[in-house]
């Protein structure tokens, strides 16, 4: 079997040992041509074999697995952000509500204090007011009480006086009329 | 073994081609042809080989947030899909794995093939040939297939004086014609040129320091060109398969949308 070949391998290698420019030209012999493209085919068609059926589809799995993840992930990622910004959004507007009801609250407290001490001002007022008047009854009351009692004093005290000065005797209503007359003037 | 005790013996420059010899490790014959286990299907399997197991053990974990193994595996499949994706179309897709099989198995080779003692399975006319005419052979079929006579749109370029015909159609048959060619030859050339490039460089290495003295010294020049060279061959070897497959992507276009 192997016979054949052993001679032209031979051959070549004894012209080369002589020197001589017979020998091809080792890539264009065509002694080697077919070992080599019977090689060539069993090697590439099993290399074809094992990428197409095996590696590629493996590595296409591993890649479009890792796309779809990624792309869920940023799903996620999107979805999550929009959950936030939700949160954010109503978290700002119950504060915004509750700024204008604490604002809301203080405007009516300060109106109804407001309101209150107008009236508790008004009802102190007008007690104050009732309790001038009162006093100023007392005080023309006591005034009044006073002038009468002045008028007895002095009708009392003339009385005395002309009976001591004079000696005669004089009614209470002369007595009287002259008081008048003389606090009348 | 032989040959290189041979080029010791004569004290002269490595043999730059030498790198190129198909070595038969276990000699086959299949119904008549030559199937022999060599060099050259060494390195394919184990390109092959190399390129299941970052695709399939990198990706082991299937994590989430990957390790790095499984970034690249990871990156080389969104590169290729996208290139297939916005070059073929979407409808091209079902050729992604084709592609990126093309891709992955030439990258490999290329790469490997950077290895001191390893053999450039891409180096050989066979292989970028094989792997060309595959293309070509796809491109027509799926053409056909997909478009009927519809296909031969393709020699038809819209939108000129009819007159153009006459010149235009020949040219656009031949430029269809001639695309495994430039195709396969562009890989082949570029892995040949730049591993014989490295191995002069190398050679004159050894040479200068073999002689000794002041030339020794000078040795350092071409160590540091073919320092600099194995960069731009690393850079090359992703290029060229990144050629390959980019091409292979338009010429998959054409077989799909044959009208300009």
């Amino acid at each position: 079997m192997a016979a054949k070949k052993n001679n032209t391998q031979e051959t070549t290698q004894v012209s080369h040992g002589a020197g001589t420019q017979e020998k091809v030209f080792p890539p264009l012999d065509p002694s080697t041509f077919a070992p080599q493209l019977i090689w060539l085919a069993i090697s590439f068609v099993a290399l074809y074999i094992v990428m197409a059926r095996v590696a590629l589809p493996r590595i296409a799995t591993v890649i479009e697995e890792r796309r779809d993840r990624i792309a869920s992930d940023l799903d996620q990622a999107e979805q999550l952000k929009q959950q936030t910004d939700e949160a954010i959004a109503a978290y700002e507007q119950a504060l915004a509500e509750a700024r204008a009801r604490a604002h809301g609250l203080a405007q009516e407290t300060r109106d109804t204090l407001s309101h209150e001490i107008e009236a508790e001002k008004a009802q102190v007022e007008k007690q104050i007011a009732k309790k001038m008047g009162e006093a100023e009854q007392a005080i023309a009351n006591a005034k009044s009480a006073a002038i009468g009692n002045l008028s007895q004093v002095a009708t009392d005290a003339a009385q005395t006086i002309v009976t001591e000065l004079i000696g005669g005797k004089l009614t209470k209503t002369e007595v009287n009329k002259a008081v008048s007359k003389a606090l009348a003037s | 073994m032989a040959n290189d005790q041979a080029h010791q013996a004569q004290g002269g420059m490595p043999d730059p081609i030498h790198q190129f010899e198909i070595k038969r490790h276990l000699d086959l014959e299949v119904f008549g042809v030559d199937a022999s286990f060599t060099n050259s299907s060494l390195w394919m399997i184990i390109a092959a080989v190399l390129v299941s197991l970052l695709m399939i053990w990198g990706m082991g974990g299937r994590a989430l947030v990957p390790t790095r193994l499984q970034s690249i595996a990871e990156i080389s499949y969104e590169f290729i899909a996208i290139m297939v994706r916005d070059i073929v179309g979407a409808s091209g897709m079902k050729f992604f794995p084709f592609v990126f099989t093309i891709f992955m198995f030439i990258l490999f080779m290329n790469m490997l093939g950077m290895l001191p003692g390893a053999f450039t399975a891409t180096s050989s006319i066979a292989v970028t040939a094989s792997l060309a005419l595959m293309v070509f052979v796809t491109v027509i079929v799926v053409g056909f297939a997909k478009n009927g006579l519809g296909f031969l749109k393709l020699f038809v370029p819209s939108g000129i004086p009819k007159i153009l015909y006459l010149l235009v159609v020949p040219i656009e048959v031949i430029s269809f014609l001639s695309r495994p060619v430039s195709h396969s030859v562009r890989l082949f050339a570029n892995m040949l040129a730049g591993h014989i490039t490295l191995k002069v460089f190398g050679g004159f290495v050894t040479m200068l320091i073999g002689t000794g003295g002041t030339l020794a010294a000078v040795s350092i020049f071409p160590l540091m060109m073919a320092f600099a060279l194995t960069a731009l061959e690393v850079l090359v070897a992703f290029l060229q398969a990144y050629v390959f497959a980019m091409l292979t992507c338009m010429y998959l276009h054409d077989a799909l949308h044959p009208g300009h």
